[in-house]
C-alpha cells in the first residue's frame, strides 16, 4: 500500500497526524480517537507497511513516530504532480489553434 | 548517496513551450482541466472537471461525476500574461489543509524568450508537518 491509499482512511489520516505532532504510543493514540486499541494497532500496521511511520519498544509499549523516507516519498509524488501538470500544458499548448 | 536536506520542501519545475506568452498563460488558466493530472483526486469519485477561475480571489477546485466539489486552492494574485499565484490548500499528506493560515503558495511565471517562446518556471512549497 503507498503512502497516499493508506492516508486516504480518515481514521488512519488522525493517527497519522498525532504522530506527526509528536511520537506516541499506541495506547495514547487509542485514548485520544473514538477507536478501540486492536483497531488502532491494525491501522499503525498498514502506514508502517507504507512507511510512513515507523516504532520501537520504550519498556513494554511501542512508540510511534514519522518515517521522514515517507515523508520524502509524498514530497517527491509532489515533484511528479507538477512535472506531469507541464508536460500536459506544453502538449496541450504546442497543439494547433484548432484542435486545442 | 545523499538526497536533498528533509527541510528543503520547495518543488522547482519549468518547461519551455513554443507558444506565445500570451497564448501559454491562457492555456494555463483556462485549460487547467486538460492539465492537472487527474489522478491526484481528493474527492471519493472520479472527477468530471477541474476549475480555475481566472481572478484574484478565484477558486481552484474539482467537480466530481457526482457534482461533489473539492476546492483545493485560491488565486492570489493573476497577472496575465506573467504571473498567477495560489495558495496550495493541501497538506503533505494530500489532504486539504483545514487550517488555511498553513496552506503554502504555488507561483507560475511566465517569461518571453521570443515571440514564439515562452519559459514557464513553477515554485511551490510544501510545509514540513507543524508541532502544535
Amino acid at each position: 500500500m503507498d503512502g497516499w491509499t493508506a492516508l486516504a482512511d480518515p481514521t488512519r489520516r488522525s493517527i497519522f497526524e498525532l504522530v506527526a505532532a509528536r511520537p506516541r504510543a499506541v495506547g495514547e493514540l487509542a485514548a485520544e480517537l473514538p477507536v478501540t486499541r486492536p483497531a488502532v494497532s491494525q491501522h499503525l500496521k498498514l502506514l508502517k507497511s507504507a512507511r510512513l511511520v515507523l516504532d520501537h519498544a520504550e519498556g513494554t509499549r511501542r512508540v510511534y513516530r514519522v518515517d521522514p523516507a515517507g515523508l520524502q516519498d509524498l514530497r517527491a509524488q509532489l515533484d511528479r504532480f507538477w512535472n506531469t501538470a507541464l508536460a500536459n500544458f506544453k502538449r496541450l499548448v504546442e497543439q494547433p489553434e484548432e484542435e486545442a | 548517496m545523499t538526497g536533498p536536506p528533509a527541510q528543503d520542501t520547495s518543488v522547482r519545475s519549468e518547461i519551455v513551450v513554443e507558444a506565445p506568452i500570451e497564448r501559454a498563460f491562457d492555456a494555463f488558466t483556462r485549460q487547467f482541466d486538460r492539465i492537472k493530472p487527474r489522478e491526484h483526486n481528493m474527492l471519493g469519485v472520479d472527477i468530471a472537471e477541474s476549475v480555475f477561475e481566472s481572478h484574484a480571489g478565484g477558486r481552484v477546485y474539482d467537480r466530481g461525476v457526482d457534482g461533489s466539489e473539492c476546492q483545493w486552492a485560491r488565486v492570489v494574485a493573476f497577472e496575465p500574461p506573467d504571473r498567477v499565484v495560489f495558495t496550495w490548500d493541501i497538506n503533505p499528506y494530500w489532504q486539504i489543509e483545514s487550517d488555511l493560515d498553513k496552506a503554502s503558495e504555488v507561483e507560475v511565471r511566465f517569461i518571453a524568450e521570443s515571440p514564439t517562446r515562452t519559459r514557464v518556471e513553477l515554485e511551490s512549497k510544501l510545509d514540513e508537518p507543524r508541532t502544535p
